[in-house]
């Protein structure tokens, strides 16, 4: 019962924003700044095999800089963990990296990588590993060094402390990384199509508000807002059962 | 400046078919950092098989000297061996102030921990066994966080036991529980070591009482090691026994003594 009440809590707050929107809609606004629900449904329909042409081009995106960007933050954390002389060359310059607003970097990616996916995984990769590195750096650095004395007199060798010990250690900061990673990920995919691209919810929605088609507009942003939050809650619940002996207080019916 | 001249507990205390473990030689044992001299010219010698209680006030060294022993610190000068004249690496089980279980291991997997480290073959029925006499018999798939402080302290001891580590070193594993807790776990593992050469480190009085064979106090700036005080009897003795409450007396007047 209380399973269910709360598995139907985001669809009556998606009800509810669709009726404030549907009200909004009998208003003097006009349907090409703000079309009904039902235009965008229509939309939706209509124009399906052409948005989920688009959709799967940034859902493929979004997975190639969240897997490259997972895996270069990953690399990255564990090369400054074991070599602190590395770390001190790296650290700057991964934190110029991130001064540098990556929005910036888009014009420059797509004019040396092109058009098509490359340049918005990059970007993607670009805005994920970040938060990766830092927040795997610090737990795996972290890690109690009780656990890792433990560990040295029961003859365990570097890889089984890693495997063992410091990875599990630096999971919960990791689980971090992995949920900002999430939420960030859709923004580089979206902003590199915007700068130049020939495919991606954000081609159709540039397209689409060139022609004033309003309704596409409204339904790539769905379907993107649709894949954000699915994305975000996958990795939600994969993070759950990874860290499954972390007390989670915020569990709160 | 230390020899215990104590004859090494009688062989019958000692399953024959267990070899005797070896002792712990302590040979001029130096720890500085910097300008400090945390202590000097440390000579220790425990013989096989006993049960030896090092007491302190805090920060006067003994953790140090119980890292060193156990491998983990590097000592400035001097070295440590078993009395056996070999190194004591891989021969010594070690636990810490806290009990320190990995929280994503179960109480089982946490007490074969070692095994998983090694990469051996986990030999359940000897961690059955230990669970049994620790009292954690069918909590074997409980995550340290279900499990009371006792409980958890349990487990550690399941864990150390687990190694098959002829000399074992405590550095105050059972501080954090309560009086009636701590009771009952210093009994469990006075009983579960008579086979090993063990030293624990402690802050408590009446716990080296009723546990150690010999009590050993390191006191001053830089720390030196006082006069060992010799009990007799069995540990663990009970909590009344004369004998300990003298000396845990005395312990304690040493210790405010050597405070001032």
């Amino acid at each position: 019962m209380n399973r269910l009440h709360r598995a139907s809590r985001p669809l009556i707050i998606f009800a509810g924003l669709l009726l404030i929107w549907y009200a909004v809609t009998l208003t003097s606004v006009p349907n090409y700044l703000l079309p009904t629900p039902l235009t965008v449904a229509k939309a939706l329909w209509t124009g399906r095999v052409y948005l989920s042409h688009h959709f799967l081009i940034t859902l493929s995106e979004i997975a190639m800089g969240l897997f490259f960007g997972l895996l270069m933050g990953m690399l990255l954390a564990l090369t400054m963990m074991y070599s602190p002389r590395l770390q001190q060359w790296l650290m700057p310059v991964l934190i110029i990296s991130q001064a540098i607003p990556v929005f910036a970097l888009a014009p420059l990616l797509v004019l040396w990588l092109g058009f098509g996916m490359a340049s918005k995984v990059v970007m993607a990769t670009l805005i994920i590993f970040f938060p990766v590195t830092a927040s795997f750096f610090d737990g795996l650095k972290r890690t109690d060094p009780g656990w890792l004395e433990l560990a040295q007199t029961m003859n365990a060798d570097g890889l089984a402390e890693l495997r063992h010990v410091r990875l599990m250690a630096a999971l919960p900061s990791f689980g971090s990384g992995m949920r900002v990673a999430a939420a960030v990920a859709p923004i580089g995919a979206i902003i590199g199509e915007w700068v130049g691209s020939s495919g991606g919810l954000g081609y159709v929605m540039l397209n689409a508000n060139a022609r004033v088609q309003t309704e596409v507009c409204f339904a790539a942003l769905f379907l993107l807002a649709l894949m954000a939050i699915v994305l975000v809650q996958l990795v939600d619940i994969s993070v759950r059962k990874l860290l499954y002996w972390v007390p989670d207080s915020s569990n709160t019916r | 400046m230390n020899a215990i001249s104590q004859q090494p507990l009688p062989a019958t205390a000692m399953p024959a078919s267990r070899k005797a473990p070896p002792g712990i030689v302590v040979k001029d044992l130096a720890l500085r950092y910097g300008q400090q001299t945390i202590f000097e010219h440390l000579n220790l010698e425990i013989h096989s098989g006993e049960f030896i209680a090092l007491l302190g006030a805090s920060g006067v060294g003994k953790s140090s000297l119980l890292k060193i022993i156990a491998g983990l610190a590097v000592p400035s000068a001097g070295n440590v061996m078993g009395s056996d004249g070999l190194p004591l690496a891989g021969r010594i089980a070690y636990m810490g102030q806290q009990d320190l279980l990995y929280p994503w291991l179960n109480v089982r997997q946490n007490v074969t921990l070692g095994a998983r480290l090694r990469r051996e073959k986990i030999d359940d029925a000897w961690a059955d066994h230990l669970l049994e006499q620790v009292g954690l018999a069918g909590r074997d798939s409980l995550l340290p966080a279900a499990l009371s402080g006792g409980m958890r302290q349990r487990a550690a001891i399941a864990r150390t036991l687990y190694e098959r580590r002829p000399i074992v070193l405590m550095d105050e594993p059972f501080s954090a529980l309560d009086a009636l807790t701590r009771a009952k776990i210093q009994e469990l593992a006075a009983e579960l070591l008579t086979d090993c050469t063990a030293l624990l480190i402690t802050h408590d009085p009446l716990e080296a009482c009723r546990l150690g064979r010999h009590l050993i106090v390191l006191a001053g700036h830089p720390a030196t090691l006082g006069e060992p005080i010799t009990l007799d009897g069995l540990p663990p003795r009970a909590p009344d026994n004369p004998q300990v409450l003298q000396s845990q007396g005395r312990l304690l007047r040493i210790l405010t003594e050597l405070h001032q």
